[in-house]
């Protein structure tokens, strides 16, 4: 029983349906749904003011709290808004060695951000090879690259980085290292699922019949289509590393204390806090929360926008 | 007809308010259905007919809301009504099947217990009469072995037992109404067939009316008693069954019958209504179908009013094809 | 189904052998052991004598192979700081942390869910908007830091509650419990909350998004068009359904929970298996060290273990799909 007809009659389509009015190329389409959110619209305005802070910390800060010669242990434990004997107001107070605390942040949310970010994008591109690789090529590679991830991702972040980093020592490098090994996983998992879904589409084929290398076909027409759950994914992992990282310092068994992160700003201040002077692990927590909280809900709007079966 | 008509459906109108705009799903229907009688309602896809179906047992869900119009229930009208009282009356008084059986049973749960809790909802009897009154349904409708069978999941039937037990679960509580969508679409022939003959025998026995949804007049052709015809989401045509199928006077009937397969010769092409159906987002004014009709003019843009060109057959259209017929 | 269970045994042997490798690897040759087991102090001889003792001077495998006969025996090693067994210095310790791990996953469960499926079924309320921004900001906070807030807040701005240690235990078939006493409730409370935000998150979010896909499926209309109540089809219908995805993540996060037990219990000074390791790892006790990570690794597999089972039961079409296989 036929229902559907033929386009005997031309018809047109924009007095039948006046959505298709206005051609939208993808990109617009996901940047007017992301903005739709105010929250998320407003996440993204703080995470630019604290990237920035980030890259221009040591232009910006009211003062250097490493430089040896400008901190005195007169000036500790000041709390918020109160000046110095010198003179130098300090916003937030200072820390028990007689360091600013607003510069202290600003120093360390270089360092969070930076071991954080750099971690992230190492692990989602070895993550993103093998999830490739993995689905791409099928079979016995691929039921053993799983199984690995599989594994490894039982086990709780925080555990695998214990060990990786009672076997490896301390040092800047061997964070970020354990900080890579944690997370490839989640990326090579991500990337599997939906290069699996895309693999099995027709343009694969098509561009296998046109003899394209496998590499090719890898990185120019599979990658691309499976960067939104990556790109969500990403943002998440990146928000984890450096909570990871934070907790890390913190515990004592992070970065080294030449390289103090909020997380070892925090632990500073761990002695303080029964003799009330909260300011001290207070304001880095703050500032680190900012962060991973605005990291956080950018990756929510973003999922939200990219999620094909929450579309309208 | 005798006394009141189980169901009355007057001038019934549900629109979806979405971003886009108003899609006026149903505009304006109306039928009765009789006790024991059996109606066709049909339509190709995006017709409104299952829309109509929910609307009727209140199931219409936001962006969706009837704006206008009666269901008379036995008398009562129901649009509106509060939540307790559609609750009282669904499942118990009127009953759906839904079109898709995967879909509609719990995966999770048992099938004793999705009959079992059916019962228990409307009628105050101890566990083991509804599970015996569940297990004699099933019998009923041809399930074997129903009282092991009752044990088991959903997944564990085929798609023709999982529509029969869809069908028993209606027919728990020995209800006045009965809506079914399109209930054997996703089934096989043979089982279609089955399911049509004791369609008819049940509702002969026992008084029930029936609603069969569907957009295969073939499939209504055999069971049903009347038919209404629906396009864009308004009722074209109505009438009896056999009169409509032998002698349709709505050009969009006449385009049905005329392209089911069978009714040209063989070698000819088949035969297809021209043009698309309109997006509900924007209907024209007037009828809705003057694109695709041969016989359209400058009257079609006019509001289409009722009109009865034959005793006993309902219209909407300004060029009822009654000479036509043949 | 005890193919599936012996298959998943399989694999959890295999698991905790392949950890025993690489843990027995990474400390035996990644950091050189005898700098690490000897005495700094030692003379030469002395030095030669430890490593004939400890088996050093043996070939890799023997002393892996060995490693093993005594792991079987439950022999890992003595603690350098405390000179007693690695391993029973650890078990004492473990009901600490197992105590402290339950109550916060009950918490996560108890008050997460209801809240969970409330922002599922009325999404665009404001108590619904509120608890989802509450929740990013639990999945957000990193713990340490709210159990430093919270010890400010309630122990000395409030003094309600105490702020370390693990207060008063009572005897429960021979093992200590906390929650036995009222002050031992107090103690309690705070890193047991603590711990279960982040936790208490996921179920949030877990729950809503379970909820939201649910609500909207066939066969919760269908329930509808039978004319069942709203609360059968909400505890009924609806819980067995997100139950299932809920339970999966709930028992693979348990173990997270006594991995991050190591922050909480530092946090609180809360007598347990994390705080031990973070002082190990501080104080470079190998022995503890590879007990520990043993340890966990076993409780891991038997905990994942168990939830695939779990699974099997609570979800009828996995069951019987491994009786055909």
């Amino acid at each position: 029983m036929n229902e559907t007809a033929s386009e005997t009659v031309t018809i047109d389509p924009v007095a039948i349906d006046p959505i298709v009015r206005e051609a939208e190329t993808p990109f617009r389409r996901f940047l007017s749904d992301y903005f739709e959110s105010r929250v998320a619209v407003g996440s993204l305005f703080v995470l630019g003011v604290i990237i920035f802070i980030a890259l221009f910390a040591p232009i910006i800060s009211p003062t250097n709290p490493y430089d040896l010669a400008s901190v005195s242990i007169l000036d500790s434990k000041l709390p918020p808004g109160s000046q110095s004997l010198s003179g130098v107001n300090y916003l937030l107070g200072t820390d028990g060695a007689g360091r600013g605390l607003l510069s202290s942040i600003f120093y360390g949310l270089r360092i969070s951000l930076g071991v954080g970010v750099m971690s992230a994008m190492i692990a989602l591109c070895i993550g993103t090879a093998v999830g490739l690789v993995a689905a791409y090529y099928g079979g016995r590679t691929d039921t053993i690259i799983m199984r690995v991830v599989d594994i490894q991702l039982s086990f709780p972040a925080i555990l695998v980085a214990l060990v990786l980093l009672a076997v490896l020592g301390k040092g800047i490098d061997k964070i970020i290292i354990a900080l890579i090994i944690v997370q490839w996983a989640y990326y090579a998992r991500t990337v599997r699922a939906s290069a699996l879904v895309e693999r099995n589409k027709e343009y694969v084929d098509a561009a296998r019949c046109l003899a394209l290398g496998n590499p090719r076909i890898l990185f120019r027409h599979l990658l691309p289509n499976c960067m939104p759950p990556l790109i969500v994914v990403a943002t998440v992992q990146t928000a984890h590393a450096i909570s990871l990282e934070a907790t890390l310092s913190f515990l004592g068994v992070g970065l080294p204390i030449t390289e103090p992160s909020l997380g070892l700003l925090i632990a500073n201040g761990f002695e303080y806090m029964l003799s009330e002077k909260y300011w001290i692990s207070f304001f880095p927590g703050v500032a680190l929360l900012i962060t991973i909280v605005s990291i956080n809900l950018v990756g929510d709007q973003l999922r939200d926008v990219l999620n094909p079966r929450l579309q309208k | 007809m005798t006394g009141t008509p189980t169901l009355a459906v007057e001038n019934l109108e549900t629109h979806f308010f979405m971003k886009a705009g108003v899609a006026k799903a149903v505009d304006g229907v109306s039928f009765t259905v009789d006790k024991g009688e059996i109606m066709g309602l049909v339509g190709e896809s995006g017709s409104g007919k299952t829309v109509t179906g929910f609307s009727i047992i209140g199931l219409v869900d936001p962006p969706g809301e009837i704006v206008g119009g009666k269901v008379l229930f036995k008398g009562e009208d129901i649009v509106g009504a509060p939540e307790e009282r559609m609750q009282k009356l669904r499942g118990d008084r009127i009953a759906m099947i839904f079109q898709d059986p995967m879909m509609t049973l719990n995966p999770v749960l048992r099938i004793d217990t999705q009959m079992i809790e059916t019962v228990l909802a409307h009628e105050d009897v101890d566990k083991e009469t509804a599970r015996q009154r569940s297990r004699d349904v099933l019998a009923q409708v041809g399930i074997p072995a129903a009282e092991e069978r009752m044990k088991a999941y959903p997944h564990q039937f085929s798609g023709g037992m999982r529509q029969r037990v869809a069908i028993a679960i209606a027919l728990l509580n020995k209800p006045d109404l009965i809506i079914a969508d399109e209930p054997t679409t996703a089934l096989d022939v043979t089982i279609q067939g089955q399911i049509l003959y004791e369609a008819q025998k049940l509702c002969r026995e026992t008084g029930t009316a029936l609603i069969w949804i569907t957009h295969d007049l073939a499939v209504v052709a055999g069971v049903a008693d009347k038919i209404s015809v629906m396009y864009a989401g308004r009722v074209v045509e109505q009438g009896g069954i056999n009169e409509v199928l032998d002698h349709p006077v709505h050009p969009y009937t006449i385009g049905l019958l005329g392209s089911v397969p069978g009714h040209n010769t063989r070698g000819q092409k088949l035969y297809q209504i021209q043009g698309m159906a309109p997006s509900l987002l924007s209907l024209p004014k007037g009828c809705a179908f003057q694109s695709r009709c041969q016989f359209a003019d400058g009257e079609c843009d006019q509001t289409q009013e009722t009109s009865e060109p034959v005793p006993g057959r309902v219209v909407r259209c300004c060029h009822p094809q009654v000479e036509a017929a043949e | 189904m005890s193919v599936f269970i012996i298959r998943r045994l399989m694999q959890s042997i295999l698991v905790v052998w392949i950890m025993s490798l690489i843990v027995f690897v990474g400390v035996n040759i990644v950091g050189d052991p005898v700098d690490m087991l000897i005495n700094p102090e030692a003379d030469q001889a002395e030095i030669e004598r430890f490593i004939r003792d400890l088996g050093l001077d043996r070939p890799l495998h023997e002393q892996y192979w060995y490693f093993v006969l005594n792991a079987l025996k439950g022999d890992l090693g003595n603690s350098f700081i405390f000179n007693q067994p690695a391993l029973k210095l650890i078990i004492q310790r473990i009901p600490a942390t197992f105590e402290l791990a339950i109550v916060a996953l009950l918490m996560a469960v108890v008050i997460g869910i209801p809240l969970g499926v409330y922002a599922g079924l009325k999404p665009d309320t404001r108590t619904s908007k509120t608890i989802m921004a509450t929740s990013i900001l639990g999945f957000s906070l990193p713990t340490f830091w709210v159990g430093l807030m919270m010890i400010m807040v309630f122990a000395v701005m409030l003094g309600w509650l105490p702020s370390f240690g693990r207060g008063e235990t009572e005897l429960l078939f021979g093992i200590e419990f906390s929650f036995l006493t009222m002050d031992g409730l107090a103690h309690l409370l705070l890193p047991a909350l603590n711990l279960s935000l982040f936790k208490m998150s996921l179920v949030i979010r877990l729950a809503r998004a379970g909820t939201r896909e649910v609500v909207h499926q066939d066969y919760i209309k269908f329930a509808r068009a039978k004319g069942l109540s709203q609360n059968r089809i909400i505890f009924v219908h609806l819980m067995k359904n997100i139950m299932i995805p809920v339970v999966t993540v709930l028992g693979l996060e348990f173990g997270g929970l006594i991995a991050f037990s190591v922050v909480t219990e530092t946090v609180f000074s809360w007598p347990g298996m994390g705080k031990l390791i973070i002082d190990a790892l501080h104080n470079l006790d190998r022995p503890v060290v590879v007990a520990y990570l043993m340890i966990i690794v076993l409780i891991f597999v038997v905990i994942n273990l168990v939830v695939d089972v779990l699974y099997s039961i609570l979800d009828p079409r996995v069951r019987l799909q491994d009786l055909k296989g």
